[in-house]
């Protein structure tokens, strides 16, 4: 990570911007049910980001092994399913990339089943779909999984209550202030305007970041569609001492 | 200076986040022989007062010395722990239980230089939870940087205050969170 030379000017530590805070959903978001309990009451107190914050795990080489990026390759046989390479950039609002930064996804498989115990869902498991990778991104930021599409599922939210096609990302981003994990969609999928938890983010412009677009130059021919989906995590304050 | 870009919303880490998260999970900060470790136990509950058994804890914390294994953590003159990486991430159980082993951290500057009693930084996901919250752990033993600690400080409820300092148990830290309600966990919005 290259963020030692930047991380203070004089002694006082350069703290992350707070602009993404109108961008997440609402702790309380009634129309997703679970939020209702579990949401605090209490407004939040404003923590000036100290090296608390702008630290944050470091995970090397060590975190992923090659084959963690190919979920269609980790059983003996191939998954069921639509094939695709899934593939992006990590970036700070800045748009600077975030290197070496670790990145974690899970997902249904192609029938809308995880490969989870909790899941009662009946539509069939896949023998040869663990739906977990992780990855480590590269100097300019980008990380890529070949996975398959996953299938949208039911859940108990509310009567005929259906989850879009989704794969869960998780990333950290430079520091304790940047982590985040969010929900990747597919583009122009019918579930959108009937899901509680992708309208929790409430300007559409926002929500419209948690969709890929397909990528024709990602798209592999004879093998597999591919999907582009960019994340953003914020940037710094602006220091006074970065201009010349 | 490039073009801003706006932020990524968070969405909830859901239901089935274990087996992409929490394979393995990393529960010990230290080996469980490391002398002096300490083991941080606690249920996190919901606003019913119901233990949630779906949700996940990471903490983040200083070494021993009061160093970030971190490259944004400039005080060089501190040593490194090559073997502690000051992250710790484990589910709850059935029961809402959660538990780390870990290492008392050192002293970290606050933005004028003066010291923060030592604490963990830690961030709750669960089902239900649109965007990670966040907190710290203080520790019962350290009433005196407790007192002169800028961030305990900052909140004036002593109630809410009081969330943040685990509870001296038998031979363990106990952190209980309150998601909601009677005792809610004071929350920073970072
Ligand atoms: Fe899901």
């Amino acid at each position: 990570m290259d963020t030692s030379t930047e991380s203070r000017t004089g002694s006082r530590p350069v703290g992350y911007r707070r602009d993404d805070l109108d961008v997440h959903p609402p702790y309380d978001s009634p129309a997703y049910r679970s939020t209702q309990y579990r949401h605090p009451t209490r407004p939040l107190i404003l923590l000036p980001h100290s090296l608390s914050e702008i630290t944050g795990p470091v995970f090397g080489h060590e975190a992923v092994q090659a084959s963690d990026r190919d979920l269609t390759h980790q059983h003996h046989g191939e998954p069921i399913g639509e094939r695709i390479v899934v593939s992006g950039r990590l970036l700070d609002g800045d748009g600077k990339p975030v290197r070496n930064s670790l990145v974690e996804i899970w997902q249904a498989n192609a029938a809308g089943r995880y490969a989870h115990g909790v899941d009662q869902h009946p539509a069939p498991l896949d023998p040869n779909f663990s739906g977990t990778g992780r990855c480590l991104t590269d100097d300019e930021g980008r990380y890529e999984f070949i996975t398959i599409k996953p299938g949208a599922y039911p859940w108990g939210n509310h009567t005929n209550a259906w989850r879009p096609a989704h794969i869960h990302f998780s990333v950290f981003g430079p520091a304790f202030a940047t982590r985040l994990v969010t929900q990747m969609y597919f583009p122009g999928d019918p579930l959108f305007d009937h899901d509680p938890i992708f309208q929790s983010v409430r300007d559409p412009r926002d929500r419209q970041r948690l969709v890929s677009s397909f990528d024709l130059g990602l798209t592999q021919p004879e093998w597999a569609l591919g999907y582009r989906f960019d994340i953003v995590v914020r940037g710094r304050e602006a220091t006074p001492l970065e201009e010349p | 200076m490039s073009a801003r870009l706006l932020p990524t919303p968070s969405q909830t880490v859901g239901p089935f986040f274990e087996f992409g998260l929490l394979r393995p999970a990393q529960p010990n900060l230290v080996p469980p022989e490391t002398p002096d470790s300490i083991r941080i136990e606690g249920t996190v509950f919901d606003g019913q007062g119901r233990p949630v058994p779906d949700a996940m804890l990471e903490i983040w914390q200083a070494s021993p010395s009061g160093r970030y294994a971190h490259p944004g953590d400039f005080r060089s003159d501190l040593p490194i722990d090559q073997h502690f990486s000051g992250f710790g991430r484990n589910g709850t159980d059935a029961g809402g239980g959660y538990w780390f082993r870990t290492v008392k951290p050192g002293i970290v500057p606050w933005l004028d230089g003066r010291p923060q009693a030592p604490h963990l930084n830690v961030s709750v996901f669960a089902r239900g939870l649109v965007h990670r919250l966040v907190t710290r752990m203080y520790f019962p033993d350290e009433a005196e940087a407790n007192a002169a600690d800028p961030v305990l400080a900052s909140v004036q409820d002593p109630r809410a205050r009081a969330t943040l300092i685990a509870v001296a148990g038998d031979g363990v830290l106990r952190f209980d969170l309150h998601l909601q309600g009677e005792g809610e966990t004071c929350f920073f919005q970072i």
